[in-house]
């Protein structure tokens, strides 16, 4: 294999708040062209590391660096600003969508192109309605958020990211939210994604999806990387008993 | 007690006319104003910058806390004492629109506050200022909530604004009460007054009714 150089370089990723100190020391590392997959119990702070990513919330420590820039060092006086710069290079798909309820499924993901990239209306409009086709719902692009099922309505998020044409995607918990029997249809999704060779990093409790599309695991736990490889090592022979009694604990619930 | 047909008619267009060219067009003027100031107000008591929502919220006390008839005499009879003199009109505008902006300051800024966060944070994530997300994302959805409220501030103005005939608007209310100084006929002519503010009202929620209605065509029944 051919080494790959890091998309995403994050050292010593610090964030507390008051008392809590949700991410001790965090360091990640994500490939050009990898899956990254954050697993780990509630309050472990994987969610915050997804939004440090994205500029959502401001650490007070550590570097967080993409090739080609922007690279940012955060300390006490780093402005909101710079930590928004983190934005250009990715995009986030939610746990609960956050579709905007107000437009059409079509103005949700021309939204971004259109007011914030400032990209011509007919070809982010063009785009938009190729990437909906994708995901099997171009029937769907005059319709309101509400009109659509949960499943359908998280493949509108992905879709919404992947307008903005990031070069890392988000995702925050995406089939938490649904019922079970639409979870594979967004699995589905995103596991093409991966195989297209979109760089993402994939907070989630679904772990035989991890597994799968996954190329490196992160457990996880207090704030700390406790384990992290291939998935195959850390989901199926975890070194450290934290880690697999985690993975034990999902995968055998009763 | 007989009742003087006669007047009744000969008295409705004045009184329809003194409402179409001094209690609507004062309302409407002192609401499209009041909702300025309130949302200049709003933002302020929401925004992070501590002395810019104390004075924001000293602002909504003391209109809240002050007769609108008070507000007005103040910048009617007071200001030309402090050497500014201003005519009735731009009088009852000014403080009809600073009392709307008052009231409905508390009511944008709930508005807002029930958008959830994450249409906040969908909008950073695609790249948005916070003003373009309050402004293309935030106000729309927060508009919805805010319509029923809004409208009742603004059937309140309509009525209220029958104050300004004691500064010598000639609105509706003064249009009867004129019509009084030579007939002597109170009660005939206070009941037609009202009488004309009730359809006037009526007109203006029918039109609040289709605003919602329009306004919920993204909203899951």
């Amino acid at each position: 294999m051919l080494p790959t150089e890091p998309l995403l370089q994050v050292t010593g990723l610090q964030k507390s708040f008051g008392a809590n100190d949700v991410l001790k020391s965090i360091d990640l590392s994500v490939d050009a062209g990898g899956v990254l997959a954050l697993i780990g119990p509630s309050g472990s702070g994987k969610t915050t590391v997804l939004r440090c990513l994205n500029g959502l919330e401001k650490p007070d420590a550590g570097t967080v660096a993409f090739a080609g820039g922007p690279s940012v060092a955060f300390s006490a006086t780093t402005s909101m600003k710079e930590a928004q710069s983190l934005r250009t290079r990715s995009a986030m798909v939610f746990q609960n969508y956050n579709l905007f309820p107000h437009k059409t499924v079509l103005e949700n993901v021309t939204e971004g192109p259109i007011q914030v990239q400032r990209r011509p209306k007919a070809e982010a409009l063009a785009e938009a309605t190729s990437l909906l086709e994708r995901v099997g719902l171009s029937d769907k692009a005059g319709q309101y958020p509400h009109e659509l099922s949960g499943g359908q309505q998280q493949r509108v998020g992905i879709v919404r990211a992947l307008a903005l044409k990031p070069s890392l995607l988000l995702f925050d918990e995406p089939t938490s939210a649904l019922d079970p029997e639409l979870v594979g249809d967004v699995l589905t999704v995103i596991k093409e994604l991966a195989q297209e060779g979109w760089t993402m990093v994939l907070v989630t409790h679904e772990l035989a999806f991890a597994r799968e599309v996954a190329d490196h695991v992160v457990f996880m736990d207090g704030g700390v990387v406790v384990e992290q490889g291939h998935p195959d090592t850390v989901l199926r022979e975890p070194r450290e008993e934290r880690t697999r009694q985690f993975v034990h604990r999902l995968l055998n619930p009763f | 007690m007989n009742v003087d047909w006669a007047l009744f008619l000969d008295s409705l267009w004045p009184i329809v006319l003194g409402g179409l060219s001094g209690t609507i067009p004062l309302s409407v003027a002192s609401f499209v104003l009041g909702l300025l100031i309130a949302l200049v107000i709003a933002l302020m008591r929401i925004g992070s910058n501590p002395v810019l929502a104390w004075i924001a919220r000293a602002y909504i006390s003391v209109i809240r806390g002050t007769p609108l008839l008070v507000q007005l005499f103040v910048i009617f009879y007071g200001l030309p004492s402090v050497g500014v003199t201003l005519n009735p009109w731009p009088s009852a505008i000014i403080a009809f629109s600073l009392n709307v902006g008052g009231y409905a300051a508390e009511v944008i800024r709930a508005s807002i506050l029930s958008v959830p966060r994450g249409q906040w944070e969908a909008g950073y994530t695609i790249g948005m200022s916070r003003g373009k997300t309050l402004r293309r994302l935030i106000l729309p959805q927060a508009a919805r909530v805010s319509v029923p409220p809004l409208s009742n501030t603004f059937i309140s103005l309509v009525k209220d604004s029958s104050l300004a005939s004691l500064i010598l608007v000639t609105e509706l209310f003064r249009k009867a009460q004129e019509i009084t100084s030579f007939s002597q006929q109170f009660m005939l002519l206070y009941l037609e007054a009202a009488l004309v503010y009730w359809v006037f009202c009526l007109v203006l929620s029918s039109g609040q009714s289709k605003i919602e209605e329009r306004l919920d065509r993204y909203v899951a029944h």
